[in-house]
């Protein structure tokens, strides 16, 4: 294009300022990548929830266990595919740094409820003959070293403490990339068997599949029906509501992330537009020139803001690189608290898009400025 | 034949008519042009003269269509240009004038050939096209040998011939010159001028220009003095209309 060489000679012309509002564009864009990557992995939960799966937890709190018999009872209610159950297992391994969440699980339903956690039928059938066998995710396995047939030690919290001896048995992975893979499932006869008189039978929460996603409105009512009144009331909800209200517990994270944004924003923003404020004022009387020789207004406000969106296009663009090779690093960094740390494309498309926004929204007013200024006012400034 | 009292032909390049220019500063009216006629003739070179603020400036500027007239008329080559829009008058500059400053005015980021290449980008010429038209207007200008040179590192006297290269490349119908000696040394002024001269001798420019130099004034063909608003006669250097001509 014949006009780039004016475009890109008026940008070069102060390297350093130059220098410096790419760099606030590609900080900015960073910490914008970063923001919306931790706010997907809050979120993470609802958007991997399955469509057709519920949640049933104790209508008290999910930290009070529903009896195990109420399995029976759900499962009669129609439209009820297949159920399963767990309970939080909260232990240790070596230092109290090592979190991961760990769940005991009933190895009859647990594939069928969740298909989306992959495990070799052999790794599989190895486990559910292995009374102390476990089933780790593939991320955790490779945080710790862990290998299939390698014997690890956890230190109880909650049930009764003590220690508990695990057989690797399996790992398994995700089939998404934002599928969580930091679980480690144990058998729930080994949990029975070790736990306090009073816990026993009790599970912490349901998980079930329905026929079709289309009756999870009325199952969900027909379940908490039938133990209304109980001593151990139900709540049941959609894994995706399930996982909201989860989030919800840490506070309003996704309002706090917007409005850290939107000060990222406003504050790119006065920076840019205030640069190419600078920049176009410097400029008055050649733009006047441009202008008298034949340059249409319209050809000037262009020349600004191809000037603030290609500032705006290679800030963020670094910024955007840099978060990609950041991302895992800050995952690896956070040893698992947030399970799924992962820089999708479409933050990074959403990333450009805000880039572009803030280089057109600060190229604008200054742009205009040019625009409409008088070619004879302009000259005498000389 | 440059005439200023209304009476030239319908054949004149140039044609003002009752002009008149008011400027408001503060809550006074400043009347710089009162019913000012011109009449210039294709090929003329006029240069007008008068003391700061008499409206010299003013009057080019209204001529090359930067600024627009509080009454009156203004036709360039048949074109009407009082009544253009924004738009169109600018496309009309882009046509039709080519404007030398006193500043020079060149784009520092710019090399020489890059200056004098910047109209030609709104034409639809080829790259090869412009470069031939651009190293035509810098020989022209004798500096056939500065095309790659930034303005930084040429002369005051060079940057101006670079300001007329650019003026010239796009063969406008006229040139409008704004004190373009004014700020050069005596030896570069003769310089500039010499190429101006060439531009409406050699090849027939019709040139126009503001000057406070009565020795530069001199070298055009006529000289009006812009006094209460209103031209009035100079002297001459070539033969002009027996009635209202500038004798």
């Amino acid at each position: 294009m014949k006009f780039a060489r004016i475009i890109f000679a008026n940008l070069l012309r102060k390297k350093v300022r130059l220098l410096l509002t790419i760099g606030s564009f590609a900080v900015a864009l960073f910490l914008f990548a970063f923001l919306a990557v931790v706010n997907d992995a809050f979120q993470r939960g609802s958007d991997v929830a399955g469509a057709d799966r519920l949640v049933i937890i104790n209508r008290t709190s999910i930290i009070n266990p529903i009896p195990l018999s109420y399995r029976d009872k759900i499962l009669r209610i129609p439209g009820v595919k297949v159920i399963t159950h767990n309970n939080w297992f909260g232990a240790i391994y070596k230092d109290e740094k090592n979190f991961f969440p760990q769940f005991v699980i009933d190895p009859e339903n647990q594939r069928q409820v969740f298909p989306e956690l992959l495990v070799s039928d052999d790794q599989w059938n190895a486990f559910v003959k292995d009374r102390q066998g476990a089933i780790v995710g593939a991320r955790t396995a490779e945080r710790f070293g862990w290998k299939i047939g390698d014997r690890v030690p956890l230190v109880s919290t909650i049930w009764g403490g003590g220690n508990w001896e695990f057989n690797i048995d399996g790992i398994y992975h995700g089939k998404l990339p934002q599928d969580d893979e930091t679980q480690f499932w144990l058998q729930w006869d080994y949990f029975q068997e070790h736990v306090p008189a009073g816990i026993k039978g009790q599970v912490g929460w349901y998980v079930l599949r329905l026929d079709t996603p289309d009756d999870a409105v009325r199952v969900s009512k027909a379940i908490d029906g039938e133990f209304a009144n109980s001593p151990n009331e139900t709540r049941t909800e959609t894994e995706s509501a399930f996982a909201a209200n989860w989030v919800k517990q840490f506070g309003n994270i996704k309002l706090l992330i917007i409005s850290i944004g939107t000060v990222v924003f406003l504050t790119l923003l006065l920076v840019t537009g205030n640069t190419m404020a600078i920049s176009v004022r410097e400029r008055t009387p050649e733009l006047a020139i441009f202008k008298a020789i034949g340059y249409s207004d319209r050809a000037v406000l262009f020349f600004v803001l191809a000037e603030s969106l290609i500032i705006a296009l290679i800030g963020g663009t670094i910024g955007l690189l840099l978060s990609v090779g950041a991302v895992p690093v800050l995952a690896k960094g956070l040893n698992g608290l947030l399970p799924a740390l992962i820089l999708t494309p479409s933050t990074l498309v959403l990333g450009t898009i805000f880039a572009v926004l803030v280089g057109l929204l600060s190229g604008v007013f200054p742009g205009l400025t040019a625009m409409h200024m008088r070619v004879v006012n302009a000259l005498r400034r000389v | 034949m440059v005439k200023v009292d209304g009476s030239g032909s319908q054949s004149s390049l140039i044609q003002v008519r009752d002009l008149d220019k008011t400027y408001r500063r503060g809550g006074e009216e400043i009347d710089v042009l009162q019913g000012l006629n011109l009449d210039v003739e294709a090929g003329e070179f006029v240069a007008f003269m008068g003391p700061s603020g008499s409206g010299k400036s003013t009057l080019l500027n209204l001529l090359g269509g930067l600024d627009v007239p509080t009454r009156g008329h203004i036709t360039v080559a048949g074109d009407e240009i009082t009544h253009m829009s924004g738009g169109k008058l600018t496309e009309w500059r882009a046509r039709h004038v080519g404007f030398i400053f006193q500043m020079y005015n060149l784009i520092p980021v710019l090399t020489a050939f890059q200056n004098v290449e910047l109209p030609l980008l709104l034409t639809k010429l080829s790259k090869a096209e412009r470069r031939s038209h651009v190293e035509t207007a810098l020989g022209v200008v004798g500096l056939s040998d500065r095309m790659q040179h930034f303005p930084r590192q040429l002369s005051g006297g060079q940057e101006q011939r670079v300001t007329i290269a650019r003026a010239i490349v796009s063969d406008p119908t006229f040139l409008l010159c704004d004190e373009p000696t004014g700020d050069l040394d005596r030896k570069s002024a003769d310089d500039v001028m010499a190429i101006i001269e060439e531009l409406v001798g050699k090849y027939h420019k019709t040139v126009l220009m503001v000057t406070h130099d009565p020795v530069v004034a001199a070298r055009a063909h006529s000289i009006l003095h812009l006094e209460k608003g209103v031209l009035v006669e100079g002297k001459h250097t070539t033969p002009l209309s027996s009635a209202g001509g500038v004798a």
